[in-house]
């Protein structure tokens, strides 16, 4: 599909290194992260690399630590050990908003929309720190509210057609079909400007012609802002299809890496989706 | 779709304008004198809980946190405030003293809620709500504990007394700027992400929105509104007492708060002069009053709730309802 959109790939030095070059400066670095709850070791001895504008998978089965990740790379949980690395920088110490405005925007597993909210005011609320007039000229509507209000207008269109979906700007969020809601979500953590963007099951709940469509938008999306790609899903044809590596994690360790040939031909992995056979 | 945004700005202008134009009304029949003495006697108290209507609406309905020390930052306001303008009686005119220490009330007050915000606001729900309820319960006992601000006697306010008359101006000010600051403030980046941490706080978070920065400003605010209210009504009496202004007044501009609807400018102002006016015409029932109020906001609560209920108020509203006329009139320009 081709989208007709004046967006301007993000100002970040993006796309300095070829895709697979994962390892030469990576946008996301992952080293000995881990998190333990209780006695529990939720993810332990977690190292990955993202390279600038790879699409990468993290797979897994049910329970294994795939969204804890995502919890640890967004500061929702605090790691217990090792460090996260985001262009180079540390994100310690950072919160949920930081680390947000220093780059990764995420969707959730569970939808998490502004539910009385319309559509388009859902995208623009993300833009909060990119739209600038203060508080006194957005009660008073001074000339930078209009301004404001103005560039934000557009540029959440120009996202809305990526979806084509302009016509729902003004209807609520919450009244949207389940669909709608996901994409709308993606959306939204697109209008934070990320340089990194973690998606947690973008088809869940999706048919095979949706989902087909969202991997082509993924893609889009990837190639029109220049990003980074970390997406969790259960669906492989979608992972196996878009992904350029992929992370196998197991009881909250990673037990396969690699493209998607590697990993469909790995006995660990096959071992831990289906159980060992039984000797004989 | 265009439409419906267009009129909802409209609303908006509507709401201003029929509030001014109810105000205008209000003040040509006072001022000719075509008012009884006990309605232009309401015409204060009615103003003061459409401002703390108002405001509290912003902590309730856009920000979704329960707040119900309202009332201890209104008596914060009335008794600095009024302590500056009895200070400044006799130094400067009306014209500049009231709005002067109304401001210097609000700021006042303002800090307070920045104060009692800072810590309060890591609570959620119902810790709030109780931290909030203490915290008003608070400030009444240290201002009754104060020599400064006249004990358990009350502040005698003699010296910067006025009537109804020379106060409905100010009144009337301060009403259109904190209806003009809420529904304009709805309509910012900044009031998006008040409503955005009110719908989802993960996902505001998630977006890169500054959580407790918005929940301060929002506390300050209404607490600020609250403060001038509070100089504006100080002014009106002979003599205030921290007492009145106690848990049940929280609870009652609560009330009116949850009548007119939560997030609604137009239903707060709309309920504030209901409840403010039904007493006041009902004397004889004085007794059951906050016996009513309980009953009124158990059932608005069960009827706002139950989802075919929400289904019959969303056809009546009067959005809802201008688009089923438009639509069966002409249906080429709804479709155009």
């Amino acid at each position: 599909m081709s989208i007709k959109t004046k967006l301007v790939p993000v100002s970040r030095n993006v796309a300095l290194l070829p895709e697979r070059d994962a390892n030469a400066s990576p946008i996301l670095e992952c080293i000995d992260l881990g998190v333990t709850f209780g006695g529990l070791k939720a993810v332990d001895n977690f190292n990955i690399a993202i390279g600038r504008t790879e699409i990468a998978g993290l797979i897994g089965p049910n329970g294994a630590g795939k969204t804890t990740i995502f919890n640890l790379l967004t500061k929702v949980y605090q790691p217990t050990h090792g460090t996260i690395l985001l262009d180079g920088k540390d994100i310690h110490g950072m919160t949920t908003t930081q680390v947000n405005r220093a780059g990764i925007a995420r969707t959730f597993q569970n939808i998490r929309l502004f539910q009385d909210l319309t559509v388009e005011e859902n995208i623009t609320v993300a833009m909060n720190s990119q739209i600038r007039y203060n508080m006194a000229s957005g009660i008073f509507r001074l000339p930078s509210y209009w301004k404001g209000e103005r560039i934000a207008h557009e540029r959440a269109l120009e996202l809305l057609s990526i979806f084509h979906m302009e016509d729902f700007a003004n209807a609520k969020a919450g009244s949207l079909p389940y669909g709608a809601q996901r994409r709308l979500e993606i959306l939204r953590a697109l209008a934070t400007n990320p340089c990194l963007l973690l998606l947690d099951e973008p088809a869940a709940g999706m048919n095979p012609s949706e989902t087909a469509e969202l991997m082509e938008n993924i893609r889009t999306i990837r190639d029109t802002f220049k990003i980074a790609v970390l997406l969790i899903e259960h669906d492989m044809s979608l992972v196996m299809n878009i992904c350029e590596g992929i992370a196998v994690l197991s009881f909250g360790q990673i037990i396969a890496k690699g493209s998607p040939e590697d990993i469909q031909s790995n006995p660990k992995v096959i071992e831990a989706y289906l159980g060992r056979k039984k000797e004989a | 779709m265009k439409q419906s945004k267009k009129f909802k700005l409209h609303g908006d202008l509507l709401t201003f304008l029929l509030v001014a134009v109810a105000f205008g009304v209000i003040a040509y029949l006072l001022y000719g004198g075509y008012l009884t003495r006990q309605v232009s006697n309401m015409l204060i108290p009615i103003s003061v809980y459409i401002v703390l209507a108002v405001s509290l609406n912003l902590v309730v309905g856009l920000l979704g946190e329960l707040s119900l020390g309202h009332a201890g930052f209104m008596s914060v306001g009335l008794f600095s405030g009024c302590l500056i303008s009895i200070a400044l009686a006799e130094v400067l005119p009306m014209p500049v003293r009231l709005p002067l220490s109304m401001l210097c009330g609000g700021l006042i007050a303002a800090l307070f809620g920045l104060v009692v915000g800072l810590p309060a606001l890591r609570l959620k729900g119902d810790y709030l709500a109780i931290v909030t309820l203490a915290c008003g319960e608070i400030i009444k006992n240290i201002i009754t504990n104060l020599d400064l601000t006249g004990g358990a006697l009350g502040l005698n306010t003699n010296a910067i007394y006025s009537n109804a008359k020379t106060l409905l101006p100010y009144a009337v000010v301060l009403v259109l700027l904190t209806v003009l600051v809420m529904m304009n403030l709805k309509r910012s980046k900044q009031g998006r992400a008040i409503m955005a941490i009110r719908d989802n706080r993960i996902a505001a978070e998630s977006v890169g929105i500054d959580v407790t920065w918005y929940k301060l400003v929002v506390f300050m605010l209404a607490a600020f509104f609250a403060g001038a209210a509070g100089t504006l009504y100080g002014h009106y009496f002979a003599n205030v007492k921290a007492a009145s202004f106690d848990y049940n007044m929280s609870i009652e501009i609560l009330v009116i708060v949850v009548l007119g609807g939560m997030g609604s400018i137009p239903g707060s102002i709309i309920a504030a002069v209901v409840l403010t006016a039904l007493p006041e015409a009902m004397r004889e029932f004085a007794d059951y009053r906050m016996l009513l109020y309980a009953i009124v906001l158990i059932l608005v609560m069960l009827t706002t709730n139950n989802p075919g209920m929400k289904e019959f108020f969303s056809r009546l509203r009067p959005s809802a309802l201008f688009r089923r006329l438009t639509a069966k009139k002409s249906p080429q320009k709804e479709g155009a």
